[in-house]
């Protein structure tokens, strides 16, 4: 078998292309997940009643149903109900709901890794609730939570490869598209995991890097 | 004497704690007048951390009161946060917050919660670390330094609140023997000046050295309340000789 070269240049720009949207779809989904579960964590920290239980409600919700439904309910059910939204919208809302319970999860496993005396050393200087937070919990469970956040980005990006099923071209559509029309399974499968590697590598470097840099700065190994 | 003189600063009565309906603290009755230091002592367990954590409402009571100048610290509506600006507390554990700089530690009770003008309180930190010894490290982060640092840290880091009161709850015991001294020197240093303290401790040659009174505390109850030389070479209650017994070889 010998590989249709001809057929790969061709095809880079629409790779290109796909590679482009996959990954403004993630960076918006990673972005908004990680407000979304900043946010889940700090409620769930102060305890805020009402909101609380919502938050909960929400991760169960989101983590126990399956990225695509989340999107077909969001493109479909809700065209049923009177409200469209663009392919990306929908993309970008479904990354977000299932990233935001991730990221939330994440920031709290952080957050519970803050030892109590750390807590209790803060109450001891009269700091209040949120100053607490502010400057004593939050930026160590940042360091402790890294690690399962650069995850979770990773994870999301690789997520973007359902949102073809809303008619998005994205790196896994594109492929299906030209696997469909030129019968180049090899070649097309090939350039995708190329092109999947291209972004997700240096993005794996990088976590890894920044994962250091923030150990580092705080605990110095 | 004027009337404030005569009033202890700290006043602990019938105080009683309990965790899980399990009693810790029974009928405690402590007086503490200013610039007087109390050296809890007694047995793994007997209660002497919970007694300190209880004065500064880290653990809640279950009965009784503590007073701090004669207004009382029991009740819902007490603001801790006020309180425990005037109680210091030093830990096992030093706790200086690892993310921030030494300094940045001493200053974030004084600027953030009593948001007191920040070069006076700079001025202040130097001159007190400069007095632990450690002014040359005043932009080091905690893991760069040494647990013997660490705990004189901390204990600037509380004295920069200019507490009323200070606490020192075991605050040599996760250390290595050789940095015991640099940090015990500074409490008794504390001491000649005047500071209230209540310090528990398993330095028994500190706890004489420093305590006006010694309180011995077994089992949740306070056995034993006597000056240091008393209470060393002859304890009252059996349970204090025994106590005293296992320190000797």
């Amino acid at each position: 078998m010998s590989i249709n070269w001809d057929f790969i240049i061709n095809s880079i720009p629409l790779y290109e292309k796909a590679a482009w949207l996959t990954l403004k779809l993630a960076f918006w989904g990673i972005l908004i997940s990680l407000v979304i579960g900043l946010i889940c964590s700090v409620i769930q920290y102060f305890k805020i009643r009402i909101l609380r239980s919502i938050v909960g409600a929400y991760i169960e919700l989101s983590r126990n149903t399956p990225l695509l439904i989340q999107l077909y309910f969001l493109y479909f059910g809700l065209t049923k109900l009177g409200l469209t939204l663009s392919e990306n919208t929908c993309a970008i809302i479904g990354l977000s709901f299932l990233g935001g319970s991730y990221m939330s999860e994440a920031f709290r496993g952080g957050i519970e890794a803050v030892s109590k005396s750390q807590i209790e050393s803060g109450l001891s200087l009269g700091l209040s609730k949120i100053q607490l937070a502010r400057y004593v919990i939050l930026p160590q469970a940042f360091s402790f939570s890294i690690s399962s956040i650069g995850a979770n980005c990773i994870f999301l990006l690789k997520e973007t490869s359902i949102v073809g099923a809303i008619a998005i071209l994205d790196l896994m559509n594109v492929t299906k598209d030209l696997i469909g029309m030129y019968y180049q399974t090899f070649e097309s499968l090939l350039m995708l995991v190329i092109a999947y590697l291209i972004i997700l590598l240096p993005m794996s470097f990088l976590l890894t890097w920044l994962e250091r840099k923030v150990r580092y700065a705080e605990f110095g190994n | 004497m004027s009337s404030e003189e005569k009033q202890p600063l700290l006043e602990i009565k019938d105080l009683y704690k309990e965790y899980d309906k399990k009693m810790v603290l029974n009928d405690i009755q402590l007086q503490i007048n200013k610039g007087e230091v109390i050296v809890v002592l007694g047995p793994s367990g007997c209660g002497k951390s919970t007694l300190l954590r209880c004065l500064n409402g880290l653990e809640p009571i279950q009965g009784g009161e503590i007073k701090l100048r004669g207004k009382s610290l029991s009740g819902k509506d007490v603001d801790w946060q006020k309180i425990r600006q005037h109680i210091g507390m030093v830990f096992q554990n030093y706790d200086l917050f690892p993310n921030m700089t030494v300094i940045e530690n001493i200053l974030l009770g004084p600027i953030k919660v009593q948001k007191r003008d920040k070069n006076q309180v700079l001025m202040q930190a130097k001159e007190l670390l400069d007095r632990v010894g450690l002014l040359d490290r005043i932009d080091a982060y905690p893991r760069q330094l040494s647990g013997g640092q660490k705990q004189r840290i901390a204990i600037v880091r509380a004295l920069c609140m200019n507490p009323e009161i200070m606490l020192f709850d075991e605050v040599t015991a996760s250390l290595d023997p050789e940095m015991v001294r640099e940090v015990l020197e500074v409490i008794l240093g504390l001491a000649k000046q005047g500071m209230t303290m209540i310090i528990v401790t398993h330095e028994m040659a500190f706890a004489q050295a420093v305590a006006d009174r010694i309180v011995f505390l077994d089992a949740g109850n306070i056995c034993e309340i006597a000056e240091p030389q008393e209470f060393f070479t002859d304890p009252k209650t059996e349970r204090a000789k025994q106590f005293l017994n296992i320190f000797q070889y």
